[in-house]
Order: C-alpha cells, then structure tokens, then sequence
C-alpha cells in the first residue's frame, strides 16, 4: 500500500523536477539531459506502481480533498484496470525519455529545450494521471493537461505551415472532445458534490435506459476523437507526424490508448450490461476505422503519415474485440466474450509496443536522413542495420505475422469473432463472419503496407543523398528501440501467460468479466469450450528448428556464392531510378480501390516545340482527400467560417457597443434569475 | 512418442511428395496440350542441380536477400506439420489452428516480396507488389471459408473439423461446403501463382507475379524457394481435400488405417492435380486488373456459404 503510494510520489517528483529542471540549465545538453531524467525518474515511478498493483491486485486510494476543494478536490485510486494503463504509459514515456535525449539534439541551439522539457515532462504527467484519477476534476485535469501539452509538443516545429494546420486539427478536436466529457460526466453524477468514480458507478446504476444510452454516445464520441475512431480520426495522421518522433511514438502508442481506457470505464466499468446495440456500434465502427485506415494508410508515402494511420487501423482491431465482446455477453456467452476482451486488451498492449517502436525508427530514418518522404529513402538496411532489424520486427509484429504478439492478439480477437456464430438471433449473428472477413481483409493489407514501408524504406538502392550518406543513430535512441523489438517477440512466445493476466484484469471490470468461467491454460492460447488452440512459443521453435536445420544443411553441402549486378535486361549499371516506388507499390490496390479513394490526378507533358513526340519533361501528380473529409469536415469548416465571419459584426471596436453589451447581458441575466426563481 | 513420429513422418512425406505433384501437374498439361512434356519426376532432377549450382547475389541485396528462402521454406515445412494430410492427430502435437496456418504462409509471402524489392530490380518490385495485392484481397475469402468450416465443427482446430465432416457426411454435400470448397479452390489458384491468376510457366515479364519476385534467386536459393512454392500447393491441394472430402483419412494409428490414409490422399492430389491441369489447358491468363474481380466472386461464394451453413443450422 504504501509501497504503490511512494512509487507514485516518484512519479509525480520525477515529472515536476523533469519539467522545472531544464528551464534552468544553462546549456541546451543539460536541459535535455534534465529533461530525460526527470521523465526517466518518473516513469520508473509510474511503472513500478502499476506492476505493484497489477501483482497485488489491491486497489490503491488517496484523496488530497483540500487541493482545489471548490471543485471536489484531486482524488488518485489505481485499480487493476487503471494500473495496466499506468504500466503501458509508463513503460513506454520511459523509453520515450531514453529515446528523446539525443533525439532532440537537432533542436540544440534552434528551439527552447527548457521549454520542450517542461511540456515534454507535464505531457508524460498528464498522460500517467488519466489512469489514476479517481474523480471527475482529476480526470479532466489530467486530461486537459495531457492534450493542452501534446499540443505544445505537436506545435514544436511551428515554423512549417503543415503543423500550423495539424496543431488546428488536433485542438480543436481534441476540445471538441472535452466539450462532449462534460455532459457525460454530468449526467452519471447523482449531484454537484458527489463527483468521485465510486459516485458515478452508483449514479450510473440509477439512470433509465435512456440517459444511459445517452451517456454511451457521449463517451464514444469524446474518447473515440482521442481514441482516433473513424470519422473522428482526421487529426491523427495530422498531428502525429508534425510531432517530434518520440512524441509521435507517445501520442500513437499511449495516448490514444487512454481514448480506450476512457471508454472502458464508462461503458464497461461505471455501466455494465449495456443493450446489445452498444457492442453493436463499438463491432461497426471498429470494422470501419480498421478498414479504412489501413486502406488510407497504403496510399500514405510518408513514413509517419502511414504509420499514424496504422494506428486508426490497430484502434479499429481493439474495438472489434471489445465490441464483439460486449454483444457475446449479452447473450450469456461470458466465457467466449471474455476472449474477445482479453484480445483487445492484448492488442491495446502490443500495439504500444510495436508502434512505439516503428515510430522510433522512423524517428531515427529521420534523424539521419532528414526525410520522411519514402520515396527519396532506400537502401537504409546496409548503413543503419540495428534500425533496419529493429524495423523489420514491428512490422512483421504490426502486420499480425507469427510468432510475434500482433499475431496472437488478433487471434484472440478473431476467435471472439467466430464465436459470435453461437448467438441464437441469426440476424446478429450474421454480422460476425463480415466482420471477420473485414478483420481478415484489414491483416492482409497491412502485411502489404509493410512489405511497402520496410522494403521501399530500407533495402534496395538510395534513392537521394541524403539517404546515401545516413549512418546509426546513437545508442541510447537504439536501446529503446531494441527493448521494444524484444518486448514484441515475448509477449507473442509469452502470449498465453500475458492472457491469463490480462484474463484477471478483466474479471475485476463489472463489464469485462466472465465471473470466473475461463481458466486459461499456460502453454496455449484456447478458446473455451473448444478444442481450438495455438502455441506461438512451438511455432517460434518449430520455424527455428526447420530454418536452422535448413540453413546447416546448406552450409555443410558448402554453399558458393557470387556477386553480380542486379540483371537489368542487359543494360550496364543500375539506377536507383529503376527501382519501384512506393507510389508504384500501391498502385494496383488504388486500382482496385479507386471508387473508394477517388485520386485525383494530373498528367503534364511539355513537348519540344519542333515535334510532339520529343518530350521534354513530365509531370504526373496525384493525390487522395479521404471522403469523409470532403463530405462531411469540409463543409463544416465552411460553415464554421461563415458564421464566424458574421460573428465578426459584433466586435465593431467601439466602446459604446461594448458597453451595450454590457448591460444587455446583465439584464438578461437578472430576468432569467428571476423568472427561474 | 508415436504421435511425434506420426507428425513427423507426415510432415517429411509432404515436403518429399511436393515436387512430385508439381511435375504431376505440368506434365498432365503438357499431354493436354499435345506435348510429350518432361516426366512428372523431372522437378527432382531440377532441384538435385539447383542445389549443386552456386548462387548469384546482387551487389544491392542485402541479408533479407538470403534470409528470404529459408523463411519460405520453414514457413511451407511448418504448416506441413499442422496439416493433415494421411492422418489427422486429435491432441496437442499440432501447434496451431487454420489461422495459424493463414498466418504463417502469410509470413512466407511477407518475405518473398521483400526479398523480392531487395534486389532493387523493377521486376521484383512488379512482383511484389502484384503479389501482395493479390494475397492481401484472397484473405477475406480465406477467413470466410474457415468459418464455414468452423461453423460446423464449432471450432478452427483441424481434428475437430476432420471428425465433424466423417462424423456427419450429410453436410459434406450440403450447400454451405460446397460454396466453400468452391470459394477456397479459387483462392488456391491465386495464392499458389496458377492460372487464370498468374502463369507459373511463363517468364514474360508483364504477365508474371511470383515468377518476376523470385527472378533474382538462382543455385541453392532458387531451390529453396520453389521446393517451399511446390509445398505451399500441396498443403492448398491437401487443405482443400481434407477438410472438405475427409474420407479415407486416418483417425487411428493402425497400419490399416495409414495405408487407407496413404492411399486416398494420394488420389485426392491426383483428382485436384488433374483438375488444376484441364482448367489451366481451358483458360487464358486474367489481365491483373480482371483478378480482383475474380476474387470478389470468390469472397461472394464463400459468404453465401457462411449465410447457407448458418442457415443450415439455425434451421433444425
């Protein structure tokens, strides 16, 4: 108890002195040094708070009523569900911190690395207090201070128009968002001073259906928009790339993360058993954001563009296992739903791990080469082969492919799914072997867009200087990348062992548990009630062997090799202009998707003026708006700026007006009261 | 200590009979078209000399180069060992379930067409991006024919499936498996680079995809590669028999039982070898741009199947 309580005292202590430090160092390498500390301090504070709960199971609490008393105090509780977030936010701000002291190098003497430090450090704070707040203003402190921050950090190459435009995007989302919490935090709670968690639980248990449904709404539009749920993702593969690279890696792997566990607690912590149409909706619209990010993603040619996109897709995988979840135990399948939760929290935790990961690497592709833009890369795997192996695991990882986590995670899911086929109303149940066909779908296509992102990125030839001349980055950016490359590899030959956890968290959420009814053996993720079992540790070994054995053979039959040009139909000499491009990669599923993606394309040939068939240059352009974009933001941003153009009237900048107003107001004020009254 | 044996046997008699069905297959074709053609044997002969050549590597390759092969090969041995093909082993020696089985040849595909972009060749970038969009679109077709079969069995494990179709023939031939089988035997013409998808007898470039991704291999690499492919086939062909004709498959351990198991799957190849061959001899290569089309009619059949099963089930 005390143990967990001083552990996030660390925490806390750790991200003031990181935040306050820097502002005072005098050089720009002590600030970022004090900046890596301080978050290096305390994320290990954070990280051994969570495991210590998660190992104990006993829920921890602290209220500190006199702080801000007006509004209910700050009140921290950790239980096992909170204590899982706080472990994954912690364990990868930790890396982050690593990672980010000599990342941020390049802004040495360009930017304020006090400044960045102390947002940097209130960001990774604000993140680890989401999952610890244990009452309303806690969590909309918490809240607020992680997306006001990340903003900050987003803004940090304000320079350049494009994150001008993200930093928009992103908080004016993001507070479209908040604007939304506030009424679903108000209709749980049962009065004004009764805002604690424990309140709310028992303040949802007495809502009619209605309001709850309501409720539900609520928090999947709010949390779904940091969450990054299509059609509220639109930010994300904005603001994502704008941010430094360790940010992005936070803001991926974490931060939308804490969407999920925003709506984990309302919908399935504070009002369990909801109607079947809740996991209904959560099922659709994680088919969709699934489908269409990775879709969106493939047409992406910068690294992190795609990359954030990933990230709507993995969001979508997570809602497909807890919406499918969610509408087996409605229909007493607790044990069969069970597996679906389990799934999507597995996937909640590897997702972190493999995209904080590609984001590290990109961040290091970058570092080195100065450029996002996979068509100018190539040829990286030879002169930056620890990035290039660390690379080539997550996106086998993110791609699903065994014996790695992703593919045991969406196992898991794809299970849930089948298992939906045991539901008595076939026209629910028909829903479920789409899904796993959309499911299915989404895998296959994110095994293409990394086959794009890995090979185009870095094997081959470079195709410009600057990736001609990219070495390593230095070590303390590859540490991190390398436990990350190992935590991808563990927890997939580990997986049935992380499920039995994970089993036991979800048996502490009302609506998350089975009432005991899994027991989940050590060696095999298995399907209750079925023979149906796979083991990501025996397939590990069962490749490794028939490789090994393979790769012996050969050596013992003694193997000779030459090296020779690539053969080019007999021309001399290669080009890197010769090689296939992303945008060539991608091309025959624009094809295939084109009704979808609608490119719109421009084809310029200048001709010599003598004859039309010596062409001088061409220029071929092309590119994809999402339609959501066009159909429904677009639109919405015009009327925005209509109104806010009539808006305008009324700031005439004459006094006498403002005074009128004024008064106007003030007596609109004291006839409402009165006619209240 | 049998049961290990058995799989183990199993797995070696697959990777062994593989080439046999692939020169089954083109010498069948080449009778069909009037030719004499090589004997059905003659892949062993090619993969005899292939291992005694050396290999040529590009001066752009890198290790994904010669990791590749031998990735392909173990991920073809290691979905052999979970098939089953004479006998279907019901407890814990198998490691894995049809989505493993997904998966895993979803790995070896991942790395073909990455070692096919290393070579910085235009070919194999052609290839590789062909490839990964053909694979990328059969994979909802193949997830809906496992839950057709799932639905049945109520399980993806590969006994369970086995012993519900003996155990009840009558859905053999209801319309649920037959839409299935029909579904997953398009899809194994296009995950195994056959016609009408693509032409594995051709190395003209614009029509090629798995051909142009392996173009850069040669010697012991090459070998690798196309003993994994011809495996990879089988494992379609066996996949495709077992599941949906389970009879004569061995459930025991007897010598009987093996013989029969032997027997008849050896048939089964035979019947779906000859099969693929007549059709290929009927058909013209699809344009690539056609295969989507193709393979959306596929992913239909396999969602009437699913819709047919339930229907099928919900009904009694």
């Amino acid at each position: 108890m005390s143990a967990v309580t001083s552990a996030l005292e660390l925490m806390a202590g750790g991200y003031a002195a990181g935040a306050l430090l820097p502002l005072a160092m005098p050089s720009p390498r002590a600030a970022r040094l004090a900046t890596a500390a301080g978050a290096v301090a305390g994320s290990a504070g954070g990280l051994l708070a969570g495991a210590l709960v998660l190992a104990t199971g006993t829920p921890v609490a602290a209220a500190f009523p006199g702080l801000v008393s007006a509004a209910g105090g700050i009140a921290i509780g950790l239980d096992r569900l909170g204590a899982l977030f706080l472990a994954l936010t912690a364990a990868v701000s930790l890396l982050a911190a690593i990672y980010g002291a000599s990342y941020t190098a390049e802004y040495d003497g360009r930017r304020s690395l006090g400044a960045f430090g102390f947002t940097f450090n209130l960001f990774l704070l604000g993140m680890a207090l989401v999952p610890c707040a244990a009452n309303v203003f806690t969590f909309l402190l918490a809240w607020e201070l992680m997306a006001l921050s990340s903003y900050f950090l987003v803004m940090t190459d304000s320079a350049r128009v494009e994150t001008r435009e993200a930093g928009l995007w992103y908080i004016a989302m993001t507070h479209f968002g908040f604007v939304l919490l506030l009424p679903m935090f108000l209709l749980m709670a049962p009065s004004a001073d009764l805002t604690t968690f424990a309140d709310l639980r028992a303040g949802a248990a007495a809502l009619s259906p209605g309001v709850r449904n309501v409720v539900f709404l609520l928090a999947l539009l709010a949390f779904g928009s940091k969450a990054g749920i299509v059609p509220l993702h639109v930010w994300l593969p904005r603001a994502h790339p704008a941010a430094p690279s360790h940010v992005s890696a936070l803001m991926s792997g974490v931060m939308i993360k804490l969407g999920i566990y925003g709506l984990i607690r309302v919908a399935f912590d504070f009002m369990p058993g909801g109607p079947v149409w809740w996991g209904g909706v959560l099922l659709a619209a994680g088919c969709m954001s699934a489908l269409l990010g990775v879709l969106y993603a493939l047409m992406e040619h910068d690294l992190k563009r795609l990359l954030a996109y990933h990230s709507v897709e993995n969001i979508g995988i997570i809602l497909i296992g807890l919406g499918a979840g969610a509408v087996l135990q409605r229909f007493g399948l607790g044990a069969l739903a069970a597996i679906g939760f389990a799934g999507a929290l597995f996937h909640t935790v590897n997702h972190a791990s493999f995209k904080a990961l590609l984001f590290f690497g990109a961040g290091g592709v970058i570092q080195q080469t100065h450029t996002a833009n996979m068509e100018e890369l190539g040829g990286l795997i030879k002169r930056m082969p620890h990035t290039a192996l660390y690379f080539l695991v997550g996106s086998a990882a993110i791609a699903a492919l065994p014996p790695l986590n992703g593919f045991a995670s969406e196992w898991l899911v794809f299970q849930s799914l089948l298992a939906g086929t045991h539901i008595p109303r076939p026209e629910i149940a028909i829903g479920f072997p789409l899904a796993v066909g959309m499911l299915a779908l989404t895998g296959g296509l994110a095994a293409a867009c990394f086959v794009k992102a890995f090979g185009i990125t870095f094997l081959a030839m470079p195709r410009s200087e600057h990736a001609a001349r990219a070495g390593e980055p230095p070590w303390s950016m590859r540490l991190p990348m390398l436990v990350l490359a190992a935590a991808c590899l563990v927890l997939g030959v580990a997986s049935p062992v992380v499920v039995r956890g994970l089993l036991v968290i979800g048996e502490s959420v009302p609506g998350l548990s089975a009432h005991g009814a899994v027991q989940a053996p050590r060696f095999w993720l298995t399907v209750p009630g079925s023979p149906t079992q796979v083991s990501p540790l025996m397939i590990a070994a069962l490749l490794g062997a028939i490789v090994v054995v393979a790769a012996v053979v050969l050596r013992m039959r003694g193997l000779a090799l030459r090296r020779a040009d690539t053969w080019g139909c007999g021309r001399i000499g290669q080009t890197p202009r010769m090689e296939y491009t992303a945008s060539a990669f991608a091309e025959p599923l624009r094809r295939v998707f084109s009704e979808l993606y609608r490119p719109a394309e421009d084809l310029s040939i200048s001709a010599h003026p003598e004859s039309r068939y010596f062409v001088r240059t061409i220029t071929y352009t092309s590119h994809v708006v999402p339609w959501f974009e066009r159909a429904f933001y677009d639109p919405l941003i015009r009327g925005t700026r209509a109104v806010a153009t009539r808006v305008r009237r009324l700031q005439a900048g004459s006094i006498h007006l403002y005074l009128l107003y004024v008064a106007t107001a003030l007596v609109l004020a004291l006839v409402s009261a009165w006619w209240l009254q | 200590m049998s049961r290990v044996a058995a799989v183990l046997l199993q797995t070696l008699l697959a990777v062994a009979l593989a080439p046999a069905l692939t020169g089954f297959i083109r010498w069948l074709k080449a009778r069909l078209q009037g030719r004499r053609g090589a004997p059905p044997w003659q892949p062993y002969f090619e993969l005899r000399k292939l291992f005694a050549k050396e290999a040529v590597m590009s001066h752009t390759a890198s290790w994904i180069f010669t990791a590749t092969p031998f990735v392909v090969f173990g991920t073809s041995v290691a979905v052999a060992s979970l098939v089953p093909l004479v006998l279907a082993p019901t407890d814990r020696f198998i490691v894995g379930d049809l989505f493993a089985v997904v998966y895993l040849l979803l790995l070896g595909t991942f790395f073909l067409a990455l070692g096919g972009l290393d070579t910085g060749s235009p070919f194999g970038g052609m290839g590789a991006s062909r490839e990964m969009t053909v694979v990328a679109l059969t994979e909802p077709t193949v997830a809906l024919s496992i839950v057709a079969l799932a639905l049945n069995a109520g399980s993806t494990n590969f006994s369970q499936i086995v012993g519900r179709t003996i155990a009840d023939p009558v859905t053999a031939l209801g319309p649920g498996h037959l839409l299935a089988f029909a579904a997953l035997f398009v899809v194994t013409l296009a995950e195994t680079g056959r016609l009408p998808v693509d032409n594995p007898s051709t190395h003209l470039e614009l029509t090629m995809i798995h051909e142009a991704m392996i173009l850069e291999y040669s010697g012991p690499y090459l070998a690798l590669i196309e003993w994994g492919s011809s495996l990879k086939l089988l494992l379609f062909f066996a996949l495709a028999a077992n599941l949906f004709m389970p009879w004569g498959l061995a459930l025991s351990f007897a010598p009987a039982a093996l013989a029969v198991g032997l027997l008849s799957v050896v048939l089964k190849l035979a019947i779906l070898a000859t099969a693929v061959a007549v059709f290929e001899t009927r058909i013209a290569k699809l344009r690539l741009f056609r295969v989507p089309e193709l393979l959306s009619a596929s992913f239909v059949l396999a969602l009437l199947a699913v819709v047919s099963t339930f229907l099928a089930g919900q009904t009694p």
